[in-house]
């Protein structure tokens, strides 16, 4: 009898189980973004809040503040006209994506870089930042570029769920790489010498160089990686109005005065290169 | 489901191993370091009481989050360099093991007291007395509370995937980023936490009825 229960109970679990994984098939009611947006008002954007002068916390104000955020607002501004209301939602490398899906976010607009892989789960907007794959180490280390880290001993830091945790096995394969949580956690690993080097895109790299002189970016950019903006599949309205903004905002010279404006003091950092198309 | 398995059976089993690994690590030496400080603080020295009471009382108030990353973060930096694995084992371990001392001191205390003061009249010191006769009935009666923590302490393994300890979590994660399903993944993740827990809960349950 006990045992008969015992079987019993493993069945109604396994069952459970069954049930809850058949749910992903059926594809939850999607709404359109763009009418959403349209009679709210509002746009819900999914950005980074650990990631000096892209989307960073002022723990002062509460308010996060960088590239993306401007970039967001004037967007929004763009297409919702002037009452136009910008919200926004922190998200990680490793949250993005299912944010998204979950409609918790329309875009996102968080240092994300647009690949192949990605653009089968999402579409992307035009790029509006061409950004690339570098190294942060701390002065005075032996690490000059991306070749000196490709032997065994030496182990790399990045960020899960980002495209430079997948890239940086393919051009260092013997070195070992740890995947933390954000670029934050990623820095104090790295501090206290849990890797040899923090390895994201230039932009990070130079906002956390910034702030932490004892450490400065090194080797380049060894990979292309353009930023891009983020819709769920089936949002095609959203992406065209928001395309058609940015295109707008190159030409009016406002895509050009934010990027001045985080960047254009940053040493060693290149508008021109960033800008590209 | 069946695909995450079949196509990340490698990482799920380096997971796997991780974290049973860290589970029987931290279960051994925390039940070893909870007993020790709730003996202490049932013992008559006033020094080791309150030595036991703070160790108690610091590492059962501070979330096992900050613990880890204490081990992970600042005691490489000024300490001694310790891997992510290692870290959040000590804190897992350190963690548990106040839990396991307030459990073990309950089921101390919970032994009638004419048993010691038998024991001790019959020549047996302190300690001797404490060993062979109080705390074999005190864990008699901790079995179902002490099954509870340990089952914990498996879950709360899964702080390794913030410190990048390699456990089944972390592997979770990275599955789940690369591949974007993320359902999926976590539900495989679950199961497999699933495969250590209920063995362990059902192995509690039989302990309780064959001491019991």
């Amino acid at each position: 009898m006990k045992r008969l229960r015992n079987i019993l109970v493993l069945v109604c679990l396994s069952l459970v189980m069954v049930t809850l994984s058949a749910c992903t098939n059926k594809k939850s009611s999607q709404q359109n973004a763009w009418q959403r947006a349209e009679s709210s008002k509002t746009i819900t954007w999914g950005v980074k809040a650990d990631t000096r002068l892209f989307g960073l916390m002022d723990i002062k104000s509460g308010q996060i503040q960088g590239f993306d955020i401007d970039m967001a607002k004037a967007i929004t501004k763009k297409v919702l006209g002037k009452d136009g209301h910008a919200k926004f939602v922190q998200v990680t490398s490793k949250t993005r994506i299912p944010l998204l899906k979950n409609q918790n976010i329309d875009a996102i607009i968080a240092t994300m870089t647009i690949t192949p892989d990605r653009e089968k789960i999402v579409d992307f907007s035009k790029i509006y930042f061409a950004a690339g794959q570098s190294l942060l180490v701390k002065r005075g280390s032996t690490i000059k570029n991306v070749r000196d880290l490709n032997k065994a001993g030496t182990t790399v830091l990045a960020v899960k769920g980002s495209t430079s945790a997948v890239n940086i096995k393919k051009y260092a394969p013997q070195a070992k790489v740890l995947e933390l949580e954000d670029y934050a956690q990623a820095f104090t690993a790295l501090k206290s010498g849990q890797g040899e080097a923090l390895t994201t895109d230039n932009g990070i790299l130079f906002g956390i160089a910034s702030e932490n002189p004892t450490y400065h970016v090194v080797g380049g950019t060894f990979t292309k990686e353009p930023y891009g903006i983020a819709f769920d599949k089936g949002q095609g309205e959203m992406r065209s109005k928001v395309n058609a903004a940015l295109a707008e905002m190159r030409k009016d010279g406002t895509y050009q005065k934010l990027l001045q404006k985080w960047f254009g003091n940053v040493a060693g950092f290149d508008l021109k290169e960033a800008s590209q198309q | 489901m069946i695909s995450v398995f079949q196509q990340h059976w490698q990482e799920l089993l380096v997971g796997f191993g991780n974290t049973l690994l860290c589970s029987v690590i931290a279960l051994f030496f925390s039940l070893i370091i909870g007993s020790t400080f709730a003996i202490f603080e049932v013992l008559p020295s006033r020094f080791l009481h309150i030595l036991g009471r703070v160790y108690i009382e610091v590492f059962r108030n501070i979330p096992l989050l900050v613990i880890g990353m204490f081990f992970y973060a600042v005691v490489p930096q000024y300490v001694v360099s310790i891997n992510g694995f290692t870290a959040g084992t000590i804190g897992l371990t350190l963690y548990t093991s106040a839990f396991i001392a307030e459990t073990v001191r309950a089921g101390i205390q919970a032994v009638d007291e004419g048993q010691m003061e038998g024991a001790r009249a019959n020549g047996l010191t302190f300690m001797q007395a404490m060993w062979q006769i109080v705390l074999p009935q005190a864990f008699r009666y901790v079995i179902p509370p002490l099954g509870n923590q340990f089952i914990n302490m498996v879950k709360n393994s899964s702080v390794l995937a913030f410190v990048a300890g390699f456990d089944l979590m972390y592997q979770g994660d990275l599955i789940a980023s690369t591949t974007f399903d993320t359902f999926n993944t976590y539900i495989a993740v679950g199961i497999l936490y699933l495969i250590i827990t209920l063995p362990l809960s059902y192995y509690m349950r039989y302990l309780e009825k064959k001491m019991g």
